[in-house]
């Protein structure tokens, strides 16, 4: 069964991705308008499908998949399964960048791909920081200094928020903040991609040292792991998984925290075998909350950070109580 | 040629330099009251405890071996263990396996029925008992097929006869080219299944050799603060404080 997990939840993600070009308030044939749009056609469901649902479910999967993995990677390093990948301080320092250029304006030339720029600049400060503050501590430092720049981040953005120039800035950017891959472009997934690729690449090369760290920093030493090394390079891949979903998308929040949890079941509890389901199983998810978005009601559009938020919420209380009645 | 040579091995503030040499074949016991540096002379041998001084492997520097051959050739069974997830009896066998890059299923099996615990290779290992945990925690380490075994209070905290299992897996490991080294706490036990024990107390090493040349009463009395009755010749030997 644990083999066949990845094919499964692959073929689940395909699967949600073509039913996600295939909702919305027009009628379109999906293939067609795709095949259309690739070849590089410009009918109305070529428009539709290529320039307006493709990159929200492109991105809504990217997106996904690297909470998903962030979160696999961090709670397999920390050995413990209530990690969440925005300990890194990335995710606060991407939101704190983004929210820069609602405050100031900056970056005009940008447009709207301004926030994401700005947010993945603010993600890259921050990892300079942590790094910088944890030294050649291990990993246990290195997320506590994380958490320090975290906390300077979100206190730099409260004060961005407390002077905000004028009520609709502060509501663009609390809007922002709540987290949505709508109405962005393709040119978001340029951002993210790479990000998504180099994270991913960073996380993979040290699956064996999150399998040995099973056993403990002693165990994996003793095993020819090198731990310190390849606990930053971890960290590395999050905080740029994180700091780039961040940036791109605001803050979908609880899927690093709990996709993994859902997943490890499936794979043993294997730390180096979740990754890339945990990967797939995030983009699912985010893939079909974005879609339960897009399927309320018209009006006043519900976030889809704020969608996670609601069924998360709930999860994590579960999991809390779950785990505390294994101290009982 | 000898298995290891350790030459002014020290540890700053927990062991003093030591001089001692092991053959292959042998089984070496590193005994001496709590806080004497045994587990502080494994960690080094096992490469996880930074040391000044010389470890030579078949007469080679131990230092200037990598990581991975080091893992390869040096299998660590630590004092303490535990899961952080709940992995199942062969995936933690497998473990053993990762200084080598594969998941050799033959190698992960052989370990697993030496140590009689391949009738629960699918059960969770949190879900056995402390002495069927040791078996698996070994396993581990066999997998590896490690020429120099370290196993740091393998027997401490098991029953009779888990600590005689435990002991006889360790004494068949040490033949031919390899060779164990265990801290134990158990004299009686030390005296009856290592070829050669070292005497450690406050991180300097009282006495090294035969059981017979470091068992003696003047030994024992200097290391333990207590006078003990030593009787080598009984079958099993008997280290009893008067």
């Amino acid at each position: 069964m644990a083999r066949l997990i990845t094919p499964l939840l692959a073929l689940l993600a395909l699967g949600l991705a073509l039913l996600s070009l295939g909702l919305g308030s027009t009628q379109v044939s999906v293939i067609t308008g795709l095949l259309d749009w690739l070849s590089g056609g410009n009918g109305a469901d070529a428009i539709v499908i290529g320039e307006i649902r493709l990159p929200r479910t492109l991105l809504a999967l990217a997106v996904g998949a690297a909470l998903g993995l962030a979160g696999a990677a961090l709670q397999g390093l920390l050995r413990n399964p209530l990690a969440d990948p925005g300990l890194t301080g990335a995710s606060q320092g991407a939101a704190l960048g983004a929210a820069t250029v609602f405050y100031f304006g900056l970056l005009p030339w940008a447009g709207a791909f301004a926030p994401a720029l700005a947010g993945l600049c603010g993600a890259a400060i921050a990892l300079v920081l942590m790094l910088a503050l944890a030294g050649s501590s291990g990993a246990g430092m290195v997320l506590l200094a994380g958490l320090a720049i975290s906390t300077l981040s979100g206190a730099l953005l409260a004060a961005v928020l407390n002077f905000a120039p004028n009520p609709y800035a502060m509501q663009e950017l609390v809007f922002w903040l709540l987290g949505s891959v709508s109405e962005r472009g393709l040119e978001h997934l340029l951002l993210l991609g790479p990000a998504l690729l180099i994270g991913f690449g960073l996380i993979w090369s040290q699956r064996r040292l999150l399998l040995g760290l099973s056993l403990g920093e002693q165990v994996a030493q003793s095993l020819g792991l090198a731990h310190k090394r390849g606990s930053r390079l971890i960290v590395l891949g999050c905080a740029l998984l994180v700091g780039a979903s961040v940036a791109v998308a605001g803050g979908i929040g609880f899927v690093g925290l709990l996709v993994p949890h859902l997943v490890r079941p499936l794979v043993r509890h294997r730390p180096d075998r979740l990754l890339i389901p945990s990967a797939l199983a995030g983009a699912s998810l985010v893939c079909l909350a974005d879609m339960a978005v897009r399927l309320l009601p018209p009006g006043r559009e519900l976030k889809l950070g704020v969608l996670t938020a609601l069924i998360g919420a709930p999860l994590f209380i579960w999991l809390v109580w779950k785990e505390r009645k294994q101290w009982i | 040629m000898d298995l290891i040579r350790l030459d002014r091995l020290a540890v700053p503030g927990r062991l003093q330099p030591l001089r001692l040499a092991l053959a292959p074949g042998e089984m070496l016991g590193v005994i001496g009251p709590n806080g004497a540096g045994k587990s502080t002379l494994l960690n080094a041998l096992a490469g996880v405890q930074p040391y000044s001084g010389t470890l030579d492997y078949f007469g080679f520097d131990a230092r200037r071996l990598g990581p991975k051959q080091r893992a390869q050739r040096i299998g660590f069974l630590p004092q303490s263990h535990h899961s952080a997830w709940s992995l199942c009896v062969e995936d933690v066998v497998a473990l053993g396996r990762l200084p080598w890059g594969d998941e050799d299923a033959a190698l992960i099996e052989s370990a697993m029925a030496r140590t009689g615990v391949l009738p629960w290779r699918r059960r969770k290992v949190a879900q056995l008992s402390g002495g069927e945990q040791a078996r698996v925690w070994l396993a581990r380490v066999l997998a590896g097929q490690p020429v120099l075994l370290l196993a740091d209070e393998p027997v401490a905290s098991l029953d009779l006869l888990h600590q005689r299992k435990v002991m006889e897996l360790l004494r068949e490991h040490a033949r031919q080219d390899r060779a164990v080294v265990l801290s134990i706490h158990d004299l009686g036990l030390a005296a009856r299944y290592c070829d050669k024990l070292c005497l450690l107390a406050e991180g300097q090493l009282l006495a090294f050799g035969t059981p017979r040349e470091v068992l003696t009463e003047a030994h024992v009395a200097a290391a333990f603060q207590v006078e003990v009755h030593v009787d080598l010749d009984a079958q099993p030997p008997i280290i009893l404080p008067k």
